[in-house]
């Protein structure tokens, strides 16, 4: 496996015909292996071969199968399989349940027989299952006193819409189904015939909670493939982005989990305080989501003596005030009755299903692309990777509250070892043929992944983006088990996972 | 008793924190209404129509569809007469799609008071917010308009947890197809009188995804919005005076 261009540890650049193929057999071998050996599964996906044979059906001799792995210290591995024909394929789910994701979306989307996968419910109902979300059945109990609750897709709050359909007895949950795919927008195929230099607007509408992270991994890998660098100063504005859509979306996060439980001072504290971050951004970049902040090679906006003045004076009025509230939400009886013991993931669970990110951590899995790969600004200045024990909704506010706490202090860091940066002008690309890329980052929720292939002229052939929300919203399902339907709300804002990043 | 003291060390540090005007607010640094200078484009020139991700811009005459547009800010780098820049004016909203384009010479106009609208829900509006593919951008920027920095409460506008209840539908999202449905059944399971609030690129023309096959968009040939925001997302200072204006309200403050 040949690398041509100086990677980045957050991503693989390779040609084409170099990544290393194999037959399905040993393909599958491969991937238990890695699995064995430790080494952590970041993505499962299918790409259709470029070529002749490209065009009319999908058979599984034109589309390849793609594992992306961590391997601690050694960074990432990316190797395919192919198959000769459809009974070779034996879903690896059934041996890792952490699997079913990844296998259900390429059922989907390239018809791939998984005979014998345990589940092969529609991951977004898209391409032939477009419009079919009502014809689906669902799983059902059945006994005496056994009901049905369904609920969504248009919910009490302002959120995207996502179907959640109970099997209870009393209030006690004995199941949950959740049906997603209501967010559809077609967002992979548009990525693949969009012009390079306007997929940015686009990346960043993939999930817009999380823009500065999908931009940042697209930057970086669209950066790899046409081998252009950035400097270490435009990294650290990154870095300081990236914790700043971190912290914004943590506050959000804390600020639900209190309006839920009826903690009115969090309810408005963390949002005002949320409010005070989003605008720091908005004085950084003009959005205050960060948008338009970042292209390929390119800082859009200078950042000034001004700049860092202001981002100091900012955080550190809501460190003083963040402090205050976090004392104030710790001790009161009514956040941790009702957060305490509720939705639980315990760790083993958590691994065996797959659970990343923030979840993760949460449920004392040290998963973290920031710790795990290094990359970037986090090379020279790292940042603390924390985990909490116990996987319940009160482990997934503690979390946030620590990551929000180390991130400003971080972000003060970097800007300390700051001068002044300036505004680069745009750059051309040109990218290189027949080569593909992964690129990762780890966004506020857990790592977004992307793959972008190009053919003979280096034109896009295919781009795959992957939210940690598509593994994650099945740790929600296990967490609401055994818990009362009452306390639903605050398990699903605890994990806080986005619908859209699932639904593409 | 120390809990009480903590409680009332939050209160303290908490302070005011609503915008006292919401007519007359400063968002500093943000990228809103664009400004178009008189001074005629190089000739042949068509680099900003070029660059522009969601073909928001005519040439001959200038203008730029801001129901379209991102505010990405590429035409206002791209051209090079600089006869484009964003300004911080967050008085994004029109009555009219057509309202949204604005060139030479042809500003945003100013938002009559809608008669109907204002008669009925001028001193209470509750709103139901719909996203329809929308990627939690526009939904967080309404979710922040009730909140303790914006409260457009102070108006008795509220985002309220049924269609049953709600008087206004707040649109974001470009429409997909796997949401239509559901889209159209609450907002035929709100009661008469009603109407819709189309909210961001998204919801107005399709935004980055306008030329996706897998949205379906027919739910607004139905029922025409009374109101467009523009944005992506839009300000929630754009959405609050958009319907401050559509309600007659004359002043930003209560």
């Amino acid at each position: 496996m040949a690398i041509i261009v100086a990677n980045h540890p957050n991503v693989l650049t390779t040609k084409i015909n170099e990544v290393e193929t194999l037959g399905y057999k040993s393909f599958r071998a491969k991937v238990e292996e890695q699995i064995a050996s430790g080494n952590r599964l970041l993505s499962f996906f299918g790409s259709p071969i470029q070529g002749p044979e490209k065009q009319g059906v999908t058979t599984p001799k034109n589309v390849a199968l793609n594992a992306v792995f961590l391997a601690t210290g050694r960074g990432l591995i990316h190797f395919r399989g192919i198959a000769e024909a459809a009974e070779e394929y034996k879903p690896l789910t059934n041996k890792f349940s952490f699997m079913h994701c990844f296998e259900r979306e390429i059922h989907d989307q390239y018809g791939l027989p998984m005979t014998g996968h345990p589940w092969l419910k529609p991951i977004r109902f898209e391409g032939k299952q477009l419009g079919k979300m009502n014809d689906y059945r669902f799983y059902k109990l059945e006994g005496k006193e056994v009901h049905e609750v369904a609920v969504g897709p248009v919910h009490a709050g302002v959120i995207e819409p996502g179907h959640f359909r109970f099997m209870c007895h009393g209030e006690k949950v004995y199941h949950l189904e959740i049906h997603l795919g209501y967010q559809h927008r077609g967002a992979e195929a548009l990525l693949t015939k969009t012009e390079p230099r306007k997929i940015s607007p686009l990346i960043e509408s993939i999930a817009g909670d999380t823009a500065v992270a999908y931009t940042v991994a697209f930057c970086r890998g669209w950066e790899a493939l046409c081998g252009i660098s950035v400097s270490p100063e435009v990294e650290c504005i990154r870095g300081i982005a990236l914790e700043l859509e971190r912290v914004a979306m943590h506050l959000v996060g804390l600020g639900g989990l209190a309006t839920d439980v009826a903690f009115l001072p969090g309810s408005s504290t963390y949002g005002r305080l949320r409010t005070s971050v989003i605008n720091l951004s908005m004085r950084l970049c003009g959005s205050r989501f960060g948008r338009s902040w970042f292209r390929p090679g390119q800082l859009r906006f200078a950042f000034t003596e001004k700049h860092k003045a202001d981002i100091r004076k900012t955080i550190d009025q809501v460190q003083k005030d963040i402090a205050l509230i976090n004392r104030l939400f710790r001790q009161s009886t009514t956040v941790r009755h009702r957060l305490c013991t509720t939705g639980t993931v315990p760790t083993e669970l958590a691994k065996s299903i797959g659970i990343v990110g923030m979840t993760g951590r949460a449920s004392g899995v040290a998963c973290d692309t920031r710790g795990e790969l290094k990359g970037g600004v986090y090379a020279a200045h790292p940042i603390e990777v924390v985990t909490e024990p116990d996987g319940d909704c009160w482990s997934r506010g503690l979390i946030r509250i620590r990551e929000i706490d180390l991130s400003l202090d971080w972000i003060l860091k970097i800007v300390n070892s700051l001068s002044e940066v300036s505004e680069n002008e745009r750059v051309e690309y040109s990218p290189l043929p027949n080569a593909c890329v992964v690129s990762v980052e780890e966004g506020w929720r857990g790592e977004v992944v992307q793959y972008i292939e190009t053919d003979s002229s280096g034109k896009i052939a295919h781009f795959k983006v992957q939210d940690p929300s598509i593994r994650n919203w099945f740790g929600l399902a296990q967490a609401v088990k055994d818990n009362a339907i009452y306390d639903f709300p605050i398990c699903n804002k605890s994990f806080d996972l986005s619908y859209c990043g699932n639904d593409l | 008793m120390e809990l009480i003291w903590d409680a009332i060390k939050v209160r303290m540090s908490q302070g005011k924190q609503f915008v006292p005007d919401l007519r007359g607010a400063n968002p500093v640094g943000f990228r809103g209404l664009p400004v178009i200078d008189t001074k005629p484009c190089a000739s042949g020139c068509t680099q900003c129509v070029d660059e522009c991700p969601t073909d928001a811009i005519k040439l001959e005459p200038f203008t730029i569809d801001l129901g379209k547009c991102v505010f990405c800010d590429e035409c206002a780098r791209t051209c090079p007469e600089n006869k484009v820049s964003f300004g911080a004016g967050y008085r994004l909203a029109s009555r009219t799609r057509a309202g949204l384009i604005v060139g030479e010479g042809k500003a945003l106009s100013d938002i009559e008071a809608c008669d109907w609208i204002r008669k009925i829900f001028g001193r209470s509006l509750k709103l139901r917010s719909v996203s329809a593919g929308g990627c939690n951008g526009c939904e967080l920027e309404v979710n922040a308009m009730a909140n303790v920095n914006f409260d457009m409460g102070r108006f008795g506008i509220d985002i309220v947890a049924s269609p049953r209840h709600a008087d206004g539908l707040i649109l974001s999202g470009p429409i997909s197809a796997n949401m239509a449905e559901a889209l159209a059944l609450t907002y035929e399971g709100m009661p008469d009188p009603k109407f819709v609030i189309a909210v961001g690129a998204c919801a107005i023309s399709g935004g980055v995804f306008a030329s996706s096959p897998a949205l379906d968009r027919r739910f607004l040939d139905r029922f025409e919005p009374d109101l467009y925001v523009a944005g992506c997302p839009p300000h929630p200072l754009s959405i609050v005076n958009g319907l401050l204006d559509l309600l007659g309200h004359q002043s930003g403050t209560w």
